[in-house]
């Protein structure tokens, strides 16, 4: 097959790039860190707590005459937006201030309101509130869970391979959850519990790419007995960058699908995921690869481990 | 070469086929039907499914089937809605009392593979509608209550021994009790000692008062706050059933939560009303000897409190309760013969029957006064943290001369409407809640978003899956169509496997779907990759194919492990939706490296194994 031919054909210079990689990482990570501390997320109701109420009615609706009906009645701070069409819309109240209504009714107030003001039917579509306090939980539950997934991998890989590729590993997973992460604050994207286990998921699929390309590094060491610790480390990059552009290309495509058909529910989440595969693509070769080469790997350090039998004995009859 | 051991293609097979099995309900039509339940005093047994199958012949609605379920309940089968519906005014009018229905949908599956106890997937909340809260038990309220308890009981206690005491308080998590001497102190102490042998007792001395106080040691009070939960679960599931809606799941979550989820349910408010509502009654003898006047200046008597009316009067009752509403058995609403106002009937349990027998036969002709007492907790923020208010009501709402002796059922009125009478008539029924709650988390979806949930989300699956198999065809050629048939029976094992551990599938659930759809190439892709590899370093076709997945082995359980340990961290801390999508990706990790590794090795070896092959299509 001639795609098959042309990635053969290739035999890039990767990790004689890595210091200009590493330069650029470094500013766009600088970037993303500086907005989360002065710009910070958006964050959406599951961690700041509040109500969520989406309606649909039959014609479509004035924004202005929702907001001025909230308004009227004891909402002034509620936000009201379009979600989707006309006809569709979206009301944010922050989390209760006193009152005799406790939070979790306010929804029910507001819903009566507008289905009284409203000249076609309302349909109640959505309700959602956090209170306050499980908002925080919420939040201290989520960074807790990216914790621990970092140290169950960063275990695991030290355990499967060596420590300078599992510091390499995570080096570069952290790379790709505050690039992700930080492109949310930077365009102010809602930040919700979807996202965070997109996040999640996206640590599990750049270490999936790391993975495969440390084990060709690993077997490469033991097999190539000539040629520098970069030489085969580029080698090995390039035997795998099929693979790499394949498996990333098959996910994105699905992620379009789910991005574009999946729905307003989860688009932050298909969003996360494809800015986190193609980050992650990325980071595997020039984090994760050229940490390890910086922290010094070196063939001796794979080398106790039984050598791989050459050529295999295979039986061809028919 | 090449080739596997029969039993190998046969227990893939078998796989397969069992994969398929289990699939299979999600295929079936689903019967309208209605789920019955018992109320408190009546569970549902043998006789109630003749008695439902004699009453719906009677009006005439053809039932389809009438089955029992788990969780002592019956299902009703229909043929079409409207016989439902008309089975359920049926019940509604005939049976109210003894039983509770909800309208549901249950799959119409042949007995054989009901037998084998497959069904079909069980859908969340965001894909089938419903409402879903998350209850807060304030737990400090709990042992309160409990220390008020207590309180009532060493008073009573002390004054049936004889032991005279100044003032009995309760601050600051201790019952205080205040002496004028030390020998009644110290009497007082052997007996509470000896009678509330669950109390930590100590004594001091204050200047010239000498003190008892008893405290609920540690262990006691995790025991109380148990109770509590477990009471509080109890409470609301009567309460959920009586609002009729089928499938309720009622859960404790760590060691102050509860869940409650209504699939299919519509009125969030009323279901919130109904679940925070403590309301209950208490009968308390009026007292006459005293003036309110002075209670009202801040002199009120020992021995009463003051109330107020509805209307806003204030009226002196007796601190002793007659009747709580946790003595009271059942309750139901109607109207005063006389007046035509609404009223609620109660019946008592026999400790609270004989008691108020009593009272009422030594105070004929005086007048006793219900109250009504509904309290809530409510948080707010102060400075950024969470505070928590407890609003207690406490009102009269009747007071009428005592006539004749009660006996075990009377009724109540002085209620604002008969609404109120029936919310009132369903509390009492439920039972009380054994400590306040607070809703602190809702998620409502309306049926109409749900069912955009499950079009959308099937859409982008079924799209998804056509991007990639196209791709893979094209790339790989037959190997690529064995890539993607493995691929299918990938997705089969997954709702296989989803449909027959019955776990939770969400919408986060199906974008994990599509996205293990993304991922679970990424085997094949290695494999494929390789075996091209081999093939231009000169290998044999066969050699190539051995080698290929040989060599890729290590590599795919390897990048495997490290998604399982994400999809397992997300499982333990999410909560909800994202546990829906940790479930699918672990699943679809799984059965990936099976179908991937396993299903394509199997079918390559059928087309390629064990023959001289000169060139292969990859």
């Amino acid at each position: 097959m001639s795609h098959a031919q042309i990635l053969k054909a290739l035999d890039l210079d990767f990790m004689g790039k890595r210091h200009l990689a590493a330069a650029a990482s470094g500013v766009v990570l600088l970037l993303c860190l500086a907005s989360m501390v002065f710009r910070g997320f958006d964050f959406g109701l599951d961690f700041t707590g509040g109500t969520v109420i989406e309606l649909g009615y039959e014609e479509p609706v004035e924004i202005a005459d929702v907001s001025g009906t909230l308004a009227d009645n004891g909402f002034p701070e509620a936000i009201v937006q379009y979600f989707g069409s006309r006809t569709d819309i979206l009301i944010r109240l922050p989390p209760v201030a006193a009152g005799e209504a406790t939070s979790a009714q306010q929804s029910d107030r507001v819903v009566r309101l507008l289905s009284q003001a409203a000249t076609g039917g309302v349909e109640l579509r959505r309700v959602e509130f956090v209170g306050p306090q499980v908002g925080e939980e919420l939040r201290e539950q989520g960074g807790l869970a990216v914790l621990f997934a970092l140290i169950g991998i960063l275990i695991y890989v030290a355990f499967r391979f060596e420590w300078r590729f599992a510091l390499g590993a995570v080096a570069a997973l952290m790379h790709d959850v505050v690039f992700t992460v930080g492109m949310f604050s930077i365009f102010g994207l809602e930040f919700d519990l979807t996202v965070l286990a997109a996040v999640l998921a996206v640590i599990g699929y750049s270490l999936n790419d790391t993975i495969v390309i440390f084990d060709r590094i690993r077997e490469n060491f033991r097999k190539m007995r000539k040629g520098s610790v970069l030489e085969i480390c580029n080698r090995s990059v390039n035997q795998t960058l099929s693979r790499t552009i394949i498996t990333s290309g098959t996910t994105l495509l699905v992620l379009m699908a789910l991005y574009f058909l999946g729905g307003e529910a989860i688009a932050g989440f298909s969003l996360a995921l494809i800015i986190g595969v193609v980050i992650g693509t990325y980071s595997t070769i020039y984090i994760a690869t050229a940490m390890a080469v910086w922290l010094g790997v070196s063939k001796a350090d794979l080398l106790p481990a039984p050598v791989v039998k050459e050529g295999v004995v295979v039986d061809d009859r028919p | 070469m090449n080739r596997y051991p029969l039993w190998k293609n046969l227990l893939i097979l078998a796989a397969v086929l069992l994969g398929l099995l289990y699939a299979l309900p999600n295929l079936f039509p689903q019967d309208p039907s209605i789920e019955v339940t018992g109320t408190r005093d009546t569970p549902v047994n043998a006789t109630s499914a003749a008695e439902i199958a004699a009453a719906m012949e009677n009006a005439g609605v053809p039932v389809k089937e009438i089955e029992p379920i788990e969780g002592n309940r019956l299902l009703l089968r229909f043929k079409r809605p409207s016989e439902q519906l008309r089975g359920r005014e049926v019940l509604e009018q005939t049976l109210a009392d003894r039983y509770n229905s909800a309208l549901t949908t249950s799959p119409d599956l042949p007995g054989w593979l009901e037998a084998l106890g497959a069904q079909p997937m069980f859908l969340g909340l965001d894909l089938r509608g419903g409402i879903h809260v998350l209850i807060d038990v304030d737990m400090d309220a709990a042992v309160d209550q409990a220390l008020e308890r207590y309180t009532g009981d060493i008073r009573t206690e002390l004054r049936k021994q004889k032991v005279r005491y100044l003032t009995i308080t309760r601050d600051a998590g201790r019952i205080a009790v205040r002496f004028k001497d030390a020998a009644a102190r110290d009497e007082a102490r052997k007996i509470i000692r000896r009678e509330f042998r669950d109390l930590m007792v100590t004594e001091g001395d204050e200047g010239s008062d000498f003190f008892v106080y008893a405290a609920l040691p540690p262990p006691i009070q995790e025991q109380v706050k148990d109770f509590a939960l477990e009471q509080n679960i109890t409470t609301l599931r009567n309460r959920v059933n009586a609002l009729g809606v089928a499938e309720p799941i009622i859960q404790r979550q760590g060691d102050r939560r509860i869940v409650v989820q209504l699939p299919g349910a519509q009125d969030p408010a009323r279901l919130k009303e109904l679940l925070g509502a403590t309301a209950t009654l208490e009968y308390r003898l009026v007292d006459t000897e005293h003036d309110v006047q002075d209670a009202l200046d801040g002199r009120v008597p020992v021995g009463a409190a003051l109330y107020r009316e509805r209307d806003g009067r204030p009226i002196l009752l007796n601190r002793r309760v007659i009747v709580t509403g946790d003595q009271i058995t059942d309750a139901s609403a109607g109207f005063d013969q006389q007046s035509g106002s609404p009223a609620v009937f109660v019946s008592l349990d026999g400790q609270g029957a004989r008691r108020m027998r009593n009272v009422t036969t030594e105070n004929v002709g005086k007048p006793m006064a219900v109250v009504f007492i509904e309290s809530r907790t409510v948080t707010r923020m102060v400075g950024g943290e969470p505070v928590k208010d407890r609003v207690r009501t406490e009102e009269v709402i009747s007071v009428a001369n005592i006539l004749e002796p009660f006996g075990r059922r009377f009724q109540t009125t002085g209620l604002d409407s008969s609404e109120e009478a029936h919310n009132l008539a369903l509390l009492l029924r439920a039972g009380a809640l054994a400590a306040p709650i607070e809703i602190v988390e809702e998620r409502t979806i309306g049926p109409s978003l749900g069912q955009d949930n499950i079009d959308q989300g099937f859409r982008s699956v079924l799209i998804g899956l056509a991007l990639v198999v196209l791709f893979m065809a094209a790339y790989y050629r037959i190997f690529g169509l064995v890539a993607d048939l493995v691929l299918v029976v990938n997705l089969l094992l997954i709702v296989a496997v989803l449909s027959a551990l019955q776990a939770t599938l969400t919408m986060p659930g199906i974008a994990g779907i599509v996205l293990t759809v993304g991922m679970a190439v990424d085997a094949n892709v290695l494999i494929f990759e390789r075996i091209r590899e081999e093939i231009r370093n000169g290998s044999s076709p066969q050699a190539s194919i051995h080698s290929g997945y040989d060599k890729a082995l290590s590599t795919i359980v390897d990048a495997n492990v490290t998604t399982l340990i994400a999809a397992i961290v997300l499982f333990s801390f999410g909560t909800g939706p994202i546990k829906g999508f940790a479930v699918t990706l672990f699943i679809g990790i799984l059965t990936s490296m099976f179908t991937a590794i396993l299903g394509s090795r199997a079918l390559i070896n059928l087309i390629y194994g064990g023959r001289r092959v000169a060139k292969l299509a990859i």
